[in-house]
């Protein structure tokens, strides 16, 4: 929904909140349901109405435990029945400024002071992680500081014994050193959001004192949808691509009229650095595992021409996809997203031309668009419009690129082989199959809340929940990592079995789409048959549970040689299969219980 | 500005707020006149009031606000 895209208005947010609500409830899409617990240091009733839209807009429904004013602590410590019973998918501690109760009262304070009252102040709140993790399972995000906007002493407020600005960046700085020790704690950074918001717009003294609110009203849809974006990117909903229009976007000038001596990038002119700046921006989404992407109204050869600059940051071999034609580019953002196996609402637009964004948004609405109209601009749009938000990192994002650009090879040689399986074999292919190794967890975690379409179940598991089921004796948990002679494709399929004696119950089975066709699924029939014999298991139950987006896989079981139990009006299906005189399927992928190279990851 | 420029303005507020287009205020209307009138409405009227008429309520005002009469006193003072 527009109103709820970055850049949005604040205040029509807040005076139209019911009826775009409304709106969105009412829009007919599908959404998963995750409960938010929201324990304050402040009054957080606005902060709770605006998050609940930008999750419905991200297209996940909340539903919200509210601590009472100033409870955090207790609700967290102590515990609290109702939060118990709420049983929260996700909990966020809203404390602010407000929150401080240790800064240096008075300048005559001494040194070793300061610093007992600050490991006090943070020993206040790690009492509360460490509670909230103990009790619940579940991801926690908690505010770090913002600075105070009234100071005594000027410039000398941040760097002085008993500086209050000082005080706060030490106590942010061990925030962070806390969170990145520990899995499940992410830090939401209010000390850049307040900055970028400016301080003067940030405080208001009045609605502290009026409502108990740490910040302006104004400020809280600022507040509530930086918070949403940590929220979908702990779920699996980030973008996947950045799809870049080429002339004026990319570099200064049109290639086609200007030629390659023509066009503007480099350091020999202003326009040619900040193309320079925006190429070098770019390519660092690239290095978190983005995908990038040309979609460019150009002659295909100019296009390379261009890219081959010899002043570009971005190379050609940077971009999974290249479009380069006269073609309209939403059919050319859908062609790519067919080609990389990604929904088009995996896209970014950007393009310097408002018309041909709003093409592309009326024919492919859930692609998002970003009208470029300086480079300046579109960087801000990027960083605050959270589209990429990064909570947790994996070697595979640190490597997608390159295993995109193996499959662009793989797909080239295919057509080559006079059979597929000719083909497949061609391929080399080795699979570790194994049980979910603490190196794999986060990667498992990040596969449950991003696959939709090959996902038996579609069932979400939290990180703390996949820790949970890797160490349960009743469950048999595989992770299936696939290598081949073009790359390593990390770990691309997961199963969860629950052990209920002699039955193993499926209850996730996913596999990313980037190696369909690939025969990886019987690869890991034959690795969980295995297993479960030796667990003493005789049948083996599958559930195929319909969502929008997996019905690609709703005869898997079938094409297994599953027998069907039951098939329900909404479309899901039981199946079982008895495992005694099981044959391994498998005949291309050789299976390895350990790898061979990258053994220390 | 005057009561009758004010009013129409006002009420489009108040229906954006409280999410009813059925919503007619007077100057008499009270926030037991409007069944979801609570305090995180409140909040949200006062900054969308403050919005639209280009004005910042008083804390004391705020807090002495009766009814509908008294913001529209308000807003024909110091609103634009």
């Amino acid at each position: 929904m527009k109103e709820l895209s970055f850049p949005f208005d604040s205040k029509n947010i807040i005076r139209r909140s019911p009826a775009l609500r409304k709106q969105l409830l009412s829009d007919g899409s599908t959404r998963i349901k995750k409960k938010v617990a929201v324990l304050g240091g402040s009054t957080t009733d606005h902060i709770i109405a605006s998050l609940e839209l930008f999750l419905l807009n991200f297209g996940i429904e909340p539903e919200f435990y509210q601590s009472g004013y100033n409870k955090f602590y207790e609700d967290a410590v102590f515990g609290d029945p109702k939060l118990d019973s709420f049983a929260p998918d996700i909990i966020y501690i809203h404390t602010t400024l407000r929150n401080i109760t240790k800064l240096p009262s008075v300048p005559s304070v001494k040194a070793e002071q300061v610093t007992n009252d600050l490991n006090e102040q943070f020993e206040l709140f790690r009492q509360v992680w460490e509670s909230l993790m103990k009790r619940f399972d579940c991801p926690i995000i908690q505010n770090n500081f913002e600075l105070p906007l009234f100071r005594h002493t000027g410039s000398y407020d941040c760097w002085s014994t008993t500086g209050h600005a000082a005080f706060i960046e030490r106590l942010n700085v061990m925030f962070s050193d806390y969170a990145r020790s520990v899995s499940g704690l992410y830090i939401h950074d209010i000390n850049y959001l307040s900055a970028v918001c400016g301080l003067t717009n940030w405080h208001d003294s009045e609605a502290w004192y009026m409502y108990k609110y740490a910040m302006s009203t104004s400020v809280i849809p600022d507040l509530a949808y930086s918070l949403a974006c940590m929220i979908k990117s702990i779920y699996g909903k980030n973008r996947k691509v950045i799809d870049l229009d080429l002339d004026n976007t990319l570099w200064g000038g049109v290639i086609g009229d200007d030629g390659q001596d023509g066009i503007e990038i480099g350091p020999e002119t202003a326009v040619g650095q900040s193309f320079t700046e925006f190429q070098s921006f770019i390519r660092g989404y690239r290095d978190y595992g983005i995908l990038l992407a040309v979609c460019s109204k150009n002659d295909e050869e100019n296009a390379l021409l261009g890219l081959e600059h010899p002043s570009n940051v971005l190379k050609k071999t940077d971009f999974v996809s290249i479009k380069a034609n006269w073609e309209p580019k939403d059919r050319n953002i859908a062609e790519s997203a067919q080609e990389l196996s990604l929904g088009p609402d995996s896209f970014v637009f950007i393009d310097d031309n408002p018309a041909e964004c709003a093409i592309v948004e009326g024919q492919l609405p859930m692609v998002q668009t970003v009208s470029f109209s300086s480079v300046h601009e579109a960087m801000y749009k990027l960083t605050r419009s959270g589209y990429f938000e990064v909570t947790a990192i994996s070697d595979d994002d640190l490597h997608r690129s390159e295993m995109y650009a193996a499959n662009a090879l793989r797909a080239a040689q295919q057509k080559s082989f006079g059979s597929y399986e000719d083909y497949l074999v061609s391929l080399e292919m080795q699979a570790v199959i194994c049980d979910f190794k603490p190196v794999y967890i986060q990667r498992i975690t990040q596969l449950t809340n991003k696959s939709n379409q090959f996902n038996l179940t579609t069932r979400r598991y939290s990180e703390n929940e996949i820790q949970a089921v890797s160490q349960s004796t009743d469950h048999i948990c595989l992770c299936g990592r696939l290598i081949d002679k073009f790359g390593d494709n990390g770990i691309v399929s997961v199963v969860i079995g629950r052990i209920d004696e002699d039955i193993l119950h499926i209850e996730l089975w996913l596999m990313s789409c980037r190696v369909l066709k690939r025969d990886m699924e019987l690869a890991m029939l034959d690795e969980l048959v295995r297993h479960a014999k030796t667990a003493g298991i005789r049948i083996i139950k599958g559930y195929y549970y319909r969502s929008p987006k997996n019905s690609m896989v709703s005869e898997f079981y079938g094409s297994l040689g599953f027998v069907l139990d039951e098939k329900s009006e909404n479309g899901d299906s039981v199946w079982h299969t008895e495992i005694e005189n099981y044959k391994n399927k498998n005949k291309v992928i050789r299976i390895t219980e350990k790898e061979h190279h990258n053994e220390n990851k | 500005m005057k009561t009758n420029e004010i009013i129409p303005r006002l009420n489009e507020v108040f229906r954006d707020v409280f999410g009813d287009s059925s919503i007619s205020v007077t100057e008499k209307t009270t926030a037991d006149d409007i069944e979801d009138w609570d305090s995180l409405a409140h909040i949200s009227l006062v900054a969308a009031v403050e919005a639209e008429f280009g004005l910042r309520f008083k804390m004391r005002e705020v807090s002495a606000m009766k009814n509908v009469g008294d913001m529209i006193n308000l807003i024909a003072e110091r609103g634009r």
